[in-house]
């Protein structure tokens, strides 16, 4: 019964949360987002107090069932063991040592990593962001082409209820990195389960070491249990021992498979009462962090270090050689344009695990992730590109969506203020100069008129820029027709900024006439 | 040869040259607007004052009522601008009473279907949301197709055009019996006004070749499209002044309540130019494919010549 619960629970999260990445119709309502809110560490990076408080007190009470029912990355795993079983009929699992000093030490990596401001190794870890990146990357083009060709199918019938739609590669870099991250926690998990949730996970391990506290357990029934080893063979985490009759609550994700499993009935999920007098049930967060901390001090020092001169000592080297070999261009944005809400690249940077949900999320193809925009530390994180269109006016859906507090939720007149960057123009480049023919294409898109035509020779316009008013949208270098180099393009501010837009009197016209 | 001999070949020679283009053009004018009854009373209408489906209620009837071009069974597509994701206060697309009023009537008219397409910059969906277009056509009872991919267009050749040889036009106006131009109009920063003529740009896929290849040409030279629409209608109820076609704030609109309805796209997009010159100076020899539609023999510019039926409301 209590399998049955959490089977449940888990598949409706589950779809319903890969659905929201995959939905580019806008089926599921935009409040669907707080799926991804109520993710463990999003929460913790956007310092979303009742959500951390919320998780702490279930796993302190029911042991790991965020990672049993509500982390897609590990229901993911589930349905990967679950097919291998189904197919590999005589597979059975066994119980294995933890493997505590590499727990520790992954989570010990990503928390120092993360406090020198390389969030990278936590955004490429953390499950939550790495499902997104699978969803976003691998997932979602294989739904929208079969979007495109029941639209194909409906529309050579005339019925245009479904509309095709581009699929846009965002980068490959991303792609290999969501590509290795579903081979890899894949293999694993059709092999031995929840592997990845009990070595590398940062949160499996912080929740793996606070449900050794929870009030509900699953134990032996001393007296009733024969040592069968059947529990053992159905553990995806490996962490039953059925020979010393003990369970290894840090690696139990609790999905009561062994209680299911049991002939004897000789396990129960039941309230345990704490024989130590040190663990304290009432950890407070804090409490749990300093732990962490004082845990392999040495260790911690070593990995930090290297980490440290590694991280310099590529960024130090990429810098240079991209200055090189990147070729010449008439124009090459110095710096990257972060997207709307994301304060500075100080704040967005330290926030964003790159779960790429904005990237997914864009009605207008604008976000994509970087690859050295931001510098090695900023690689995957999400950066604004004007290929396939430009930043829409009144939309605000990234910062809404976002679930690390990276972007910050804008209302629609905040958005309207927020310089995200400025706008360049190269006048040697510009077909109205160059040919003395009209165009305006850039000028006709920009919503502040940033980008505005003022006369020219005889009847022509030429663009003018005011670069206080600009928002950085990319409209203009998005329409700029101008080839082999663009005209105008936009470049990125690393603290966003206020468009100073004046508000203009309208004025009273009244036409008496047709005028012919 | 003489001197004088060789000139005057020359002369018969370019003056030959010469008849040879302006046949090829004048064979462009000469094709007569299509209607259903031989002759319309009116060459124009244009009207004011009113809400947008009354001036077009009155304007039709004076056309000869929709049936003038909307034989039953017809597939019609009307062509509204919904290029901007902007509320219809703006006038930066079509008024949506307008496209319904339209849709409404042809189907009384018979037609078999009426469908509705642009292909808007900003962001599609949006657009055909918050324009209110999508929304009024469908209760209209129109289908509304999308045109945000390259595959919905179809290649179609312009042999006509000057700068503009070849283009991508949707399917839904490719494949249509007649198609409507209900054009909105505004302020353009780069073509100046933009009217009947430069909503064709809304049909084609690839804008960045007119832009790249003097606007100006290539709006008249698409144009050209053997395809015309059976009408254009103007609506000039919402007026964008400034900073159009997107506009930025709604000091840029004013309520101006004019309509314009004629065959000949030239001469209507003339009188709206001279409509909007009182709003804001706007002399027509600045609104170049105005001129370049002309000289490709598409219309007149000289409405004297014109049949013109004015209404004020």
């Amino acid at each position: 019964m209590l399998k049955k619960i959490r089977v449940v629970v888990s598949i409706v999260l589950f779809s319903l949360i890969t659905l929201y990445f995959l939905d580019f119709r806008g089926f599921l309502p935009q409040s669907f987002s707080f799926l991804e809110k109520i993710q463990f560490i999003p929460a913790l990076l956007a310092v979303n107090v009742a959500i951390i408080i919320i998780l702490i007190a279930l796993t302190l009470i029911f042991g790991r069932i965020y990672c049993s029912s509500v982390c897609p990355m590990g229901i993911f795993q589930d349905i990967i063991a679950w097919l291998s079983k189904k197919i590999i009929k005589r597979k059975r699992y066994t119980y294995s040592k933890a493997k505590t000093i590499l727990r520790w030490s992954v989570l010990a990596a990503v928390v120092v990593t993360f406090l020198f401001g390389f969030t990278f190794l936590l955004g490429l870890l953390e499950p939550y962001g790495a499902y997104g990146r699978m969803a976003t990357h691998l997932f979602r083009p294989i739904y929208m082409a079969g979007n495109n060709l029941l639209a194909n199918i409906l529309s050579s019938f005339g019925n245009y209820s479904l509309y095709k739609v581009s699929i846009y590669s965002f980068g490959f870099f991303s792609t290999i990195i969501a590509t290795i991250t579903l081979l890899g926690i894949g293999f694993l998990a059709w092999r031995n389960g929840r592997t990845y949730c009990n070595t590398i996970c940062p949160a499996g391990t912080l929740l793996g070491f606070l449900s050794n506290f929870s009030f509900l357990k699953i134990q032996f029934k001393d007296e009733r249990c024969n040592s069968c080893g059947l529990c053992v063979m159905k553990c995806k985490a490996s962490c039953v021992d059925a020979k010393n009759k003990k369970i290894d609550y840090s690696r139990c994700v609790t999905c009561f498979n062994c209680i299911e499993s049991c002939n004897r009935d000789a396990i129960n999920y039941t309230f345990i009462l704490q024989n130590t007098k040190k663990n304290n049930p009432a950890l407070t967060k804090d409490d749990n962090i300093k732990k962490i901390k004082s845990i392999d001090s040495s260790r911690r020092r070593f990995l930090s270090a290297t980490l440290f001169s590694l991280v310099t000592g590529s960024t130090l080297l990429a810098q240079q050689t991209t200055s090189k070999l990147l070729p010449k261009k008439a124009f090459k944005r110095q710096t990257p344009v972060a997207p709307p809400g994301a304060i500075s690249f100080e704040h967005f940077k330290k926030k964003c695990i790159s779960c790429h949900l904005c990237v997914s999320k864009c009605p207008s193809h604008v976000i994509k992730p970087a690859f050295l925009e931001y510098g090695l530390s900023g690689v995957m994180q999400p950066h604004l590109y004007f290929d396939h269109g430009y930043c829409n006016y009144n939309c605000t859906i990234c910062g809404e969506v976002c679930p690390t507090g990276a972007l910050k939720p804008l209302t629609v007149e905040e958005k309207h203020l927020t310089q995200m960057g400025q706008v360049q123009f190269i006048i040697e480049n510009c077909i109205v100069y160059n040919d003395e023919t009209s165009c305006g294409a850039c000028s006709e898109v920009c919503p502040t008129q940033a980008v505005s035509m003022i006369p020219y020779k005889d009847a022509l316009t030429i663009p003018h820029i005011d670069t206080s008013i600009c928002i950085g949208c990319g409209g203009c270098e998005s329409a700029c027709p101008a080839i082999p180099y663009k005209a105008i393009y936009v470049e990125g501010l690393k603290i966003q900024g206020k468009a100073s837009i004046k508000h203009e009197q309208q004025e009273q016209i009244e036409i008496k006439d047709f005028g012919f | 040869m003489d001197r004088r001999d060789f000139l005057r070949a020359i002369a018969l020679t370019g003056a030959a040259l010469t008849t040879i283009k302006e046949s090829k053009a004048m064979s462009i004018l000469t094709q007569s607007f299509q209607t259903n009854n031989s002759t319309t009373k009116y060459d124009l209408v244009a009207v004011m004052g009113g809400e947008p489906e009354e001036m077009f209620r009155k304007a039709i009837a004076e056309m000869g009522g929709i049936e003038n071009f909307i034989k039953r069974g017809d597939k019609v597509c009307v062509k509204p601008n919904i290029g901007w994701d902007q509320p219809p206060e703006m006038g930066a697309d079509t008024n949506p009473k307008l496209v319904a009023e339209i849709i409404k009537q042809c189907l009384k008219a018979g037609a078999k279907e009426v469908i509705v397409f642009d292909h808007p910059c900003d962001e599609w969906r949006k657009c055909y949301t918050n324009s209110g277009i999508e929304a009024a056509a469908k209760a209209a009872g129109a289908k509304v197709v999308p045109a945000n991919e390259e595959s919905y267009y179809k290649p179609v050749s312009i042999p006509y055009g000057k700068n503009l040889k070849s283009t991508k036009i949707h399917e839904a106006i490719v494949g249509s019996d007649k198609w409507i131009n209900v054009p909105c109009l505004k302020n353009h920063g780069g073509a100046q006004l933009t009217i009947s003529m430069k909503n064709y740009m809304g049909i084609v896929w690839d804008r960045g070749y007119f832009h790249a290849h003097d606007l100006q040409q290539c709006i008249a030279d698409v144009c050209t499209y053997e395809k015309r629409p059976v009408l254009n209608v103007v609506d000039a109820y919402r007026i964008m002044k400034n900073n159009g076609p997107r506009g930025k704030s709604p000091s840029d609109v004013v309520i101006a309540k004019g309509l314009f309805i004629s065959q000949d796209i030239v001469a209507v997009d003339t009188a709206a130019a001279n409509f909007f010159n009182q709003v804001r100076e706007m002399p027509i020899e600045k609104v170049k494919h105005i001129l370049n539609a002309q000289a490709l023999g598409l219309g007149t510019m000289n409405l004297d010549e014109l049949k013109i039926k004015r209404i004020k409301l």
